[in-house]
């Protein structure tokens, strides 16, 4: 089989390239070691089969960051387990042809058969510029083909092209590596073969009059924001709830066949519920990279990224990390999932690392239970109640904690690289839908098949936990009783007994232990525990609040829920990562268990510290 | 006054060098040279800060940094703290 390795700078057309050759079919992986998504597809020609290798997108081979690293390692065969390609196919934006050069130089330079495919010949056209495509192959010595991807122009001769890298011709002397050799090497090419440079793009121009204006500019970003927070935040709930509902009738549906005893309960509480949690994040996930990759290709959100730029230049993060960090109020995992956008690894990892610390969906259902309950439903500030400063204020703590965490680690713990900043703005283009389709399916595949694998091992064996050992209920018992008497004596419950010391100077009983071990599968999962370890019944959460309003100490008679400690619990889950999709999230996309246990640990100490603080503070102004 | 016209001294047409960073938006001027560590200094010339190359700047962000360059044929937009790593020569 003959495998061509697919290089090309950012915005050169090589994934719709890949797409039109490979047809969609890509199989990703990771390449060992490192976080690079390894993207390889089958073609067949004119029955001989063809592997395309899609490297990602560098400027130069010269790599600066791991991604750029794989593209050169690749293609010299220094990747253990993965030859070196039969050929390389290089893609140039016609329209960019005088700064390519420099890629397509290293690129031949490598000794391996090689030939440049032109993209965009048909909007450098209607940018008034002239390419002499014949002349920059005698040029180069090696075949180009040009091509307009999306419409299929000169497909027909590169894929005649592709099944016999051995026949291509070679330049008589590759081009020279000295910097300065190179640069008069990529003058005489330019001279003999770019006839007329392109003009700027008229709707480009016309579009960022608008979109880069410094006050029209700022305000359609802070509307597209807008819509991204409500797309996932508030568009993506009726799919969710209709997802929870049918995993719910189908977790009833499955007792109704089951008898009643442990395999129903773990057929419906493991396993079906375990599967809910997963696919439970595809609607935020699908609408979220929809909306993220037709923005990207469209050519928004590398302007976006400057216009927001300077703000998160402040906490030590780039502009591309906004989109990542606003989608993670709703969710951390689409969240995580969307630093794939940003270039520099060190800027990425540390986006990650404190994404979960914006306050995601899972904990509003704690903050609400314990805010009804414990904060009164006073006037404060005018129209301002207590309650809803107490909710701001949570908010608030949250994004604080992560500007403050992505300043610290971003100049202590990850290892900067030496990627300076810069962002391409690529003139605007509508993508084919099927481009953009590809990539979002291509996300969702990933979660499901890599982080849903673990988030359903993870809450099964939780599940376990609370459950097991089974032991007899005493007699006598009303149903809800037999429920909190059995999860108190289950592995889970004893674990909660053996925090209790630990949980102690922050107020916690071994009932907010237990509830805290049933949270590590997702943040709400508190309310359930809670509501099953006091028994409460009803479908609302009043009398939860009622019994815990009312819960005394058995020794000391003193309440348990003191102003401090309630406001300990929240600010716990301010900053505590108690949730194992974000951890499994986390692992795949660092592909390694190393930064989900650091972001675990750092936030479990923040979360403790800050709580402490929370439970003394609370505790001497209530005195 | 022209830049070029010192008092006291004869008119001399060198332009004067600069650093992109400074640049006024809406200018352009060539690359003479780029100082910066070695790979930050192989990378701008990756993305086209050779020698010679005509850069104008066309805007900036709201913010007033980072900026939008144009040259050959692309638009990039750097930080004030990369720009200032390209010398230009005005004129």
């Amino acid at each position: 089989m003959v495998r061509l390795g697919l290089v090309g700078s950012p915005n050169s057309g090589k994934t719709t390239l890949f797409n039109a050759l490979t047809g969609l079919r890509a199989r990703v992986g990771n390449y060992p070691g490192v976080t690079v998504e390894r993207r390889e597809g089958d073609a067949k020609i004119d029955g001989h089969a063809l592997r395309v290798i899609d490297l990602p997108g560098t400027y130069s081979l010269s790599p600066l960051s791991p991604d750029e690293a794989v593209v050169s390692r690749v293609v010299n065969g220094e990747i253990p387990g993965v030859s070196p390609p039969d050929g390389l196919v290089v893609t140039v934006d016609a329209c960019t042809i005088e700064r390519s050069l420099a890629l397509v130089a290293q690129a031949l330079a490598l000794g391996l058969p090689a030939c440049v495919v032109v993209t965009m010949v048909d909007e450098l056209h209607a940018r008034g510029g002239e390419l002499n495509l014949a002349r920059l192959s005698s040029a180069l010595g090696v075949p180009v083909v040009g091509v307009v991807g999306h419409r299929g122009v000169g497909l027909g001769e590169l894929r005649r092209l592709l099944p016999h890298p051995e026949a291509w011709s070679r330049p008589p002397v590759p081009p020279p590596l000295a910097r300065e050799d190179r640069r008069a090497w990529v003058e005489s090419v330019l001279s003999a073969a770019l006839v007329r440079r392109a003009g700027r793009s008229a709707v480009t121009e016309a579009i960022d009059r608008v979109v880069l204006h410094p006050l029209l500019g700022s305000l359609l970003f802070a509307l597209v924001m807008v819509f991204f927070f409500q797309l996932i935040f508030a568009w993506a709930t009726p799919a969710m709830d209709a997802i929870d509902a049918a995993i719910a009738a189908l977790s009833s549906g499955a007792r109704g066949v089951l008898p009643a005893g442990i395999v129903a309960d773990f057929v419906a509480d493991g396993v079906i519920a375990g599967v809910g949690s997963v696919i439970v994040f595809l609607p935020q996930i699908l609408l979220l990279f929809t909306l993220l990759y037709f923005l990207e290709d469209v050519g928004y959100m590398a302007r976006a990224a400057f216009v927001v730029d300077r703000l998160m230049g402040r906490i030590g993060l780039e502009g591309r990390a906004f989109v990542a960090l606003l989608s993670s109020y709703a969710c951390a995992v689409p969240g995580i999932m969307a630093t794939r956008t940003i270039p520099s690894a060190t800027q990425r990892l540390v986006t990650m690392l404190v994404a979960p610390l914006m306050t995601c969906s899972a904990r509003l259902p704690v903050y609400a239970l314990l805010i009804g309950a414990f904060v009164p439903a006073k006037q404060v500030l005018g129209p301002l109640g207590l309650q809803g400063l107490t909710l701001l204020g949570l908010y608030l703590l949250g994004a604080l904690g992560a500007f403050a965490a992505a300043a610290i680690l971003g100049r202590t713990l990850v290892k900067a690289d030496a990627m300076p900043f810069y962002l391409e703005l690529p003139p605007y283009r509508m993508p084919p839908a099927k481009l953009v389709l590809s990539q979002v399916w291509g996300a969702a595949s990933r979660f499901l098949r890599r982080a849903g694998t673990i988030i359903l091992a993870v809450s099964i064996l939780l599940w376990v936990l609370l459950n097991f050992p089974r032991s007899e209920a005493p007699a006598g018992l009303d149903e809800a009783r037999a429920s909190a008497w059995a999860i108190e004596h289950s592995a889970g419950g004893r674990i909660g007994h053996a925090l209790e010391p630990v949980l102690e100077p922050l107020g916690f009983d071994w009932k907010i232990g237990i509830g805290l071990v049933a949270s590590l599968a997702a943040r709400e999962v508190i309310v359930a525990t809670l509501a099953q370890i006091y028994a409460a019944t009803g479908d609302d959460d009043s009398s939860l609040r009622e019994a815990l309003a009312n819960d005394r100490d058995p020794e000391t008679g003193e309440k348990i829920y003191t102003p401090a400690t309630v406001a300990a619990l929240l600010v716990f889950f301010v900053f505590a990562l108690q949730c194992m999709s974000t951890i499994a999230t986390l692992a795949r996309e660092t592909n390694s268990w190393r930064w989900p246990a650091f972001a675990f640990l750092y936030l479990l100490l923040l979360a403790y510290g800050a709580s402490f603080a929370a439970h003394r503070i609370v505790g001497a102004l209530s005195a | 006054m022209p830049p070029y016209l010192r008092i006291g001294s004869e008119a001399v047409k060198t332009p004067p060098e600069t650093t992109l960073d400074q640049l006024p938006v809406g200018e352009s001027a060539a690359v003479a040279g780029v100082e910066a560590s070695a790979e930050m200094a192989q990378r701008l010339e990756d993305l086209g800060f050779v020698p010679g190359t005509r850069v104008t700047v066309r805007r900036r962000a709201p913010l007033g940094d980072p900026r939008v360059y144009e040259l050959r044929g692309s638009q990039l937009c750097l930080r004030d703290s990369e720009a200032r790593a390209v010398k230009v020569a005005r004129g």
